[in-house]
C-alpha cells in the first residue's frame, strides 16, 4: 500500500490530490469564518443604526428611567429592571423544579422510563414561544387571576412586591411562563451532569449507610454542582432573551414598578411590542436596546458555556423560538 | 421517632417530591397541546387552509398564505443555512483542533442559544436598512438562516465526531485524498446525525417569531416576491392573539395547531429515525453464529 | 471460634446470569478471611451480598440467607441502610468524595445521623485516621481535599471513613489492586492490626496476599464455594483437586 509506511503522511506524497485537499480545507475554513465575521459585521451595523440614540443619551441611556416616545426621551432602566424581575421569578420557580426533574431522571427513574420521559421534558423546549404566549393569555392567565394572585395579594399584599390588583398581564405571569420555558434547558443539562457522576461515588455513600436521598445529596449533587450551576446560568441566558411569550403576557408598561402584579416590560419585549410604529430616534433607541441585550446575552452565555463545558450538547438547541 | 425512621421518611418524601416535579412540568405541555387541539381544530377546514388572511375578521379568511409564507421562509433559510452550517461543522470537526477551530466552535455554541430578537435586529440592520430591501421575505430568511447555522454546525460536528476514527484512517491508508474521505466516507456515515440535526433546526426556525417581526413583517396577500413582506404562521398568531374578533382569534388558534403539528412531527419523527437499529444486526449475527456451530 | 457471618444457600443473580451458586460459608469473628479465585468467579458479588450492595444494581437479586450474628440481613423487616452501617466496605478503586476535605470525608457517615458535636467529630477523625495508619501523614492537612493525597493514602482514607461509623465487619474488595507494593504493604499491616476489633473479609486475586495476612481462606470457582479452611491448610494441603490446581498456578 502506498504512502503508508512508518507514518509517511499520505497528503505529502500525492501531488495530485494535494491541491484538492488544500482547496477543500481552505474553502471550508472560509465558510466557517463567514458566519463569525458576518455576525460581527452586523453588530457594527447595528451600532451605526443606534448611533443617533447613543449620541443623544450617551451613558444616560442605561440609567435613564423614562421611555416616552412623545417627548422623544428614552432610557433603558425600566426594562433592565423588568428583565431582572421576570428572570428572577423564572429562576426561583424554575431551578428547584428543574433539579427535581433532573434528580428523578438521573437517579430514580426506571431505565425504561428515562429515555421517553427525558424526551418529553425536552419537548417542552420545542413548543414555539408564541404558542406559549397564546396559551398563557387564555389558559394560564384565568388561573392566575382567579386563584394565584388573589392568594398572593391576601398573604403578601402588604409587601411592595405584591401590592395592588391585577388583570393577570404582569411581571408575575411573565415570570411563570418563563419558568416553564427554561425548565427543559436547566433540567436536561443538570441531568447530564448528574449522570456523569461515577457510580463509585454513589457506592461510597451507600456503603456508609446512606439512604438514596442522602446519597444523591452527598455524592451526586455535590460532584455535579458546577454543571448544575452552569445549567442555571444557561437557563438565565434563555430567560433574558425570551421575547414573544413575555411580550404577550407582561402588560406592555414602560415604567418601573416594584410590584410583580403590575404590568411591566423587559428589554426583549420592548423591542417586540414597539417595533411596528417606531421611527427615527425611537427606532434608534430600540436598536440601542437591542445592543444592550446583545451584550448581556453574550456575557451570560459565554459564562454559562465556560461552566458547562462538556455537557454542551445536552442543551436542547431546538428551543422553539424566542 | 428515632433518627432512622426520620431519615427513611425524608427519603420517601424526597423521592415523591422529585416525581412531583416531573409531573408538574409535564402538565403545561399536555395542557398546551390540548388547548391548541381543542381550540384550533374547529377552525381547520379546506377553506381555512387555502384562503388568505385579510385581517378584518370577515368569514372566509384563512391562513393559506401564512402556511406558504412559512414554508418559503424555511426553504430559503435552509438554502443558505444548511450548506453553511454543514460546512462549518465539517471544518470544526476535521480541521478545528487548533485555537481558531476552538474559537469557532465556542462562538457557534454561544450563538445557538442567542436571543432571536437580537438576530432579527442584525438581519434588519443589514438587509432591511443598509441594503434597503425593506421588510421582505429574503430578510426574514436571512435572519432564520443565522439562527439555523450554529445549530446545524453543532450537530454536524457531533455527528462527524461519532464516526469511528478507524474509518477515516482506513480510507486515508487506501490512498483516498482527504477531501474525498471527508465527503464520501465521513459524511455518509454521519448522514443520519446530520439529517436529524437539520430537521431539528428546521423545526426550530419554523416557530420563530421575533426575528420575523423585525424583518419579514407581514402580508395579507398571496404575493411571495423575495423583496416584499410575507405572512407567516407565527406572526399570524402574534397579530391576532389579543384580537376582540372571534374569527381572528380562531385564526390564531388554527395557525397554532398547524404550527405545532409541523414542529412536533419533525421532533418526534427525528426521534423515531434516531432509534438504533439493533434488531437487524442481531438477526444477522445469530444466523452467522449458528452457521459456525454447525460446522464444529 | 464464633462465626460472625453465616450464609445459607446464597444465590445471587444479575438478571439471568447466576453469579453466586448456593454458597454456604462461615466467616469467623475477629479474624481475616480471604476469598480467592480466578476473575469472574463471583467473589466480589459474594461479599456485596453481605452488606446488601448487590441489590443496588438494576436487575440484581438474591435468594438464600445471610446471617449476621444470627439475624438474616435479607429479612423483609431488615433495613439495608442499617445493615450497611454494621457491615462496612472498601472498594477496589479508592473513592473519597472529591468535593469534601479529608476531615469531612471521614465523618461523612456520622453526619448522616445528625452528629454535629465537633468535639466528638474531632475525636472520631483522629481515632479513625489512626486506625487506618493515616493520621501522622495528614494530621496537618485535614482541610485538604480528599483527592489531593496519593492513591494509597486515599485508600486508607476510605478505610478510615468506613471505620468511622463503627461497623462490626469490614469488607474489602481487592483494595490493593490499584496500589503500588509499598502502599499495599501499609494496608496489609493495618488490616493485621484491625482484626482484634473487627471481622475482616478481603477479596483478593493475589494469592500471596491471602497467604500473608489471612487467617482463613475461601476458594471460589465459577460461582461456587470450592473449599474453605485455615489459610495454612488451604495452601499446604488442600482437600480439593481444583483448589490445588489454582494454588499451584495451573489456571487463573
Amino acid at each position: 500500500m502506498r504512502g503508508n509506511e512508518k507514518g509517511t503522511s499520505v497528503l505529502r506524497g500525492k501531488p495530485l490530490s494535494f491541491g484538492g485537499d488544500l482547496v477543500f480545507r481552505y474553502s471550508v475554513m472560509v465558510v466557517a469564518t463567514l458566519t463569525l465575521a458576518l455576525v460581527w459585521l452586523l453588530v457594527i451595523m447595528m451600532v451605526i443604526d443606534a448611533s443617533s440614540s447613543i449620541d443623544t443619551f450617551g451613558l444616560g441611556f442605561v440609567t435613564g428611567d423614562v421611555w416616552d416616545p412623545n417627548r422623544d426621551v428614552y432610557g433603558a432602566l425600566p426594562f433592565i429592571f423588568g428583565t431582572l424581575l421576570t428572570t428572577g421569578i423564572a429562576l426561583i420557580i424554575g431551578v428547584p423544579l428543574s433539579i427535581g426533574i433532573a434528580v428523578y431522571l438521573s437517579e430514580l427513574a426506571p431505565p425504561y422510563l428515562r429515555g421517553p420521559l427525558s424526551f418529553v421534558v425536552e419537548l417542552l423546549a420545542a413548543v414555539p414561544s408564541v404558542i406559549y404566549g397564546l396559551w398563557a393569555m387564555y389558559a394560564l392567565r384565568p388561573v392566575i387571576v382567579g386563584t394565584v394572585e388573589p392568594f398572593l395579594s391576601d398573604i403578601l399584599g402588604w409587601t411592595p412586591l405584591f401590592a395592588g390588583d391585577s388583570v393577570g398581564l404582569d411581571k408575575f405571569t411573565a415570570g411563570i411562563i418563563l419558568a416553564i420555558m427554561i425548565i427543559p434547558t436547566i433540567a436536561s443539562v443538570s441531568k447530564e451532569a448528574m449522570m456523569a457522576v461515577p457510580d463509585s461515588q454513589r457506592e461510597a455513600a451507600l456503603s456508609l449507610g446512606a439512604t438514596r436521598y442522602e446519597t444523591t445529596r452527598m455524592a451526586v449533587l455535590t460532584y455535579a454542582r458546577s454543571g448544575i450551576f452552569g445549567a442555571t446560568i444557561l437557563g438565565l441566558g434563555r430567560a433574558v432573551g425570551e421575547t414573544m411569550a413575555v411580550a404577550m403576557t407582561i402588560g406592555n408598561a414602560n415604567v418601573i414598578s416594584w410590584s410583580l402584579l403590575d404590568p411591566g416590560q423587559t428589554m426583549a419585549s420592548l423591542i417586540a411590542n414597539n417595533w411596528g410604529e417606531a421611527q427615527d430616534l425611537q427606532l434608534s433607541a430600540l436598536i440601542e436596546m437591542g445592543l444592550v441585550l446583545f451584550v448581556v446575552a453574550l456575557v451570560v452565555n459565554v459564562f454559562a458555556r465556560l461552566m458547562v463545558g462538556r455537557f454542551m450538547k445536552a442543551v436542547p438547541s431546538t428551543g422553539g423560538g424566542l | 421517632m428515632n433518627i432512622y425512621e426520620r431519615r427513611r421518611i425524608k427519603n420517601t418524601l424526597a423521592s415523591g417530591l422529585a416525581l412531583a416535579c416531573v409531573v408538574l412540568a409535564l402538565i403545561p405541555l399536555v395542557y398546551i397541546l390540548a388547548e391548541v387541539v381543542i381550540k384550533g381544530a374547529p377552525a381547520l377546514s379546506w377553506e381555512f387552509l387555502t384562503s388568505r388572511t385579510v385581517g378584518t375578521g370577515e368569514p372566509g379568511e384563512g391562513i393559506g398564505n401564512a402556511i406558504v409564507g412559512t414554508l418559503l421562509l424555511v426553504f430559503y433559510a435552509g438554502l443558505i443555512g444548511l450548506p453553511v452550517g454543514i460546512l462549518t461543522g465539517i471544518y470544526v470537526s476535521e480541521y478545528g483542533n487548533n485555537r481558531f477551530g476552538t474559537t469557532v466552535r465556542f462562538f457557534n455554541d454561544v450563538l445557538a442559544n442567542f436571543p432571536s430578537i437580537v438576530v432579527g435586529l442584525l438581519a434588519y440592520a443589514l438587509v432591511v436598512a443598509y441594503l434597503d430591501v425593506g421588510f421582505s421575505l429574503i430578510a426574514g430568511a436571512f435572519a432564520l438562516a443565522i439562527i439555523m447555522i450554529p445549530i446545524v454546525a453543532n450537530t454536524t460536528e457531533e455527528a462527524l465526531r461519532m464516526v469511528p476514527n478507524s474509518l477515516r484512517e482506513g480510507a486515508l491508508a487506501l490512498g483516498v485524498p482527504r477531501w474525498r474521505t471527508v465527503l464520501k466516507v465521513m459524511l455518509t456515515n454521519a448522514r443520519s446525525g446530520i439529517v436529524t440535526g437539520s430537521l431539528l433546526s428546521i423545526a426550530r426556525i419554523a416557530g420563530e417569531t421575533a426575528p420575523l417581526l423585525l424583518t419579514a413583517f407581514y402580508s395579507s396577500y398571496w404575493s411571495f416576491s423575495p423583496t416584499e413582506p410575507v405572512a407567516s404562521l407565527p406572526l399570524t398568531i402574534f397579530r391576532n392573539y389579543n384580537s376582540p374578533s372571534d374569527v381572528l382569534l380562531e385564526q390564531a388558534w388554527g395557525a397554532s395547531l398547524v404550527l405545532i403539528l409541523i414542529v412536533l412531527s419533525l421532533n418526534i419523527g427525528v426521534r423515531i429515525l434516531m432509534r438504533p437499529r439493533k434488531r437487524k444486526h442481531k438477526a444477522v449475527k445469530r444466523r452467522w453464529m449458528t452457521r459456525l456451530s454447525r460446522k464444529t | 471460634m464464633d462465626d460472625k457471618i453465616i450464609t445459607e444457600d446464597l444465590n445471587a443473580y444479575f438478571g439471568e446470569v447466576h453469579a453466586v451458586k448456593g454458597v454456604d460459608i462461615r466467616i469467623p469473628k475477629n479474624a481475616i478471611t480471604a476469598i480467592i479465585g480466578p476473575s469472574g468467579c463471583g467473589k466480589s458479588t459474594l461479599i456485596r451480598c453481605m452488606n446488601r450492595m448487590h441489590e443496588v444494581v438494576r436487575g440484581a437479586r438474591v435468594t438464600g440467607r445471610v446471617l449476621l450474628d444470627g439475624k438474616d440481613v435479607y429479612d423483609p423487616h431488615m433495613d439495608p441502610v442499617f445493615v450497611r452501617t454494621k457491615v462496612g466496605m472498601v472498594f477496589q478503586k479508592p473513592n473519597p468524595f472529591p468535593t469534601m476535605s479529608i476531615y469531612d470525608n471521614v465523618v461523612a457517615g456520622l453526619r448522616l445521623n445528625g452528629e454535629k458535636d465537633w468535639k466528638k467529630l474531632d475525636a472520631v477523625v483522629e481515632k479513625s485516621l489512626k486506625l487506618a495508619a493515616l493520621w501522622d501523614e495528614v494530621k496537618h492537612q485535614l482541610d485538604a481535599s480528599g483527592v489531593s493525597i496519593s492513591g494509597g493514602q486515599q485508600q486508607r482514607l476510605c478505610i478510615a471513613r468506613a471505620l468511622a461509623v463503627e461497623p462490626e465487619v469490614l469488607l474489602l474488595d481487592e483494595p490493593c489492586s490499584a496500589l503500588d507494593p509499598i502502599a499495599t504493604a501499609k494496608i496489609e499491616d493495618l488490616l493485621f492490626d484491625l482484626k482484634d476489633k473487627y471481622t475482616i473479609v478481603i477479596v483478593t486475586h493475589n494469592m500471596q496476599q491471602a497467604a500473608r495476612i489471612a487467617d482463613f481462606t475461601a476458594f471460589m470457582y465459577l460461582g461456587e464455594m470450592v473449599e474453605f479452611g485455615e489459610t495454612k491448610k488451604i495452601f499446604e494441603s488442600p482437600e480439593k483437586e481444583l483448589t490445588e490446581k489454582y494454588i499451584t498456578g495451573r489456571f487463573g
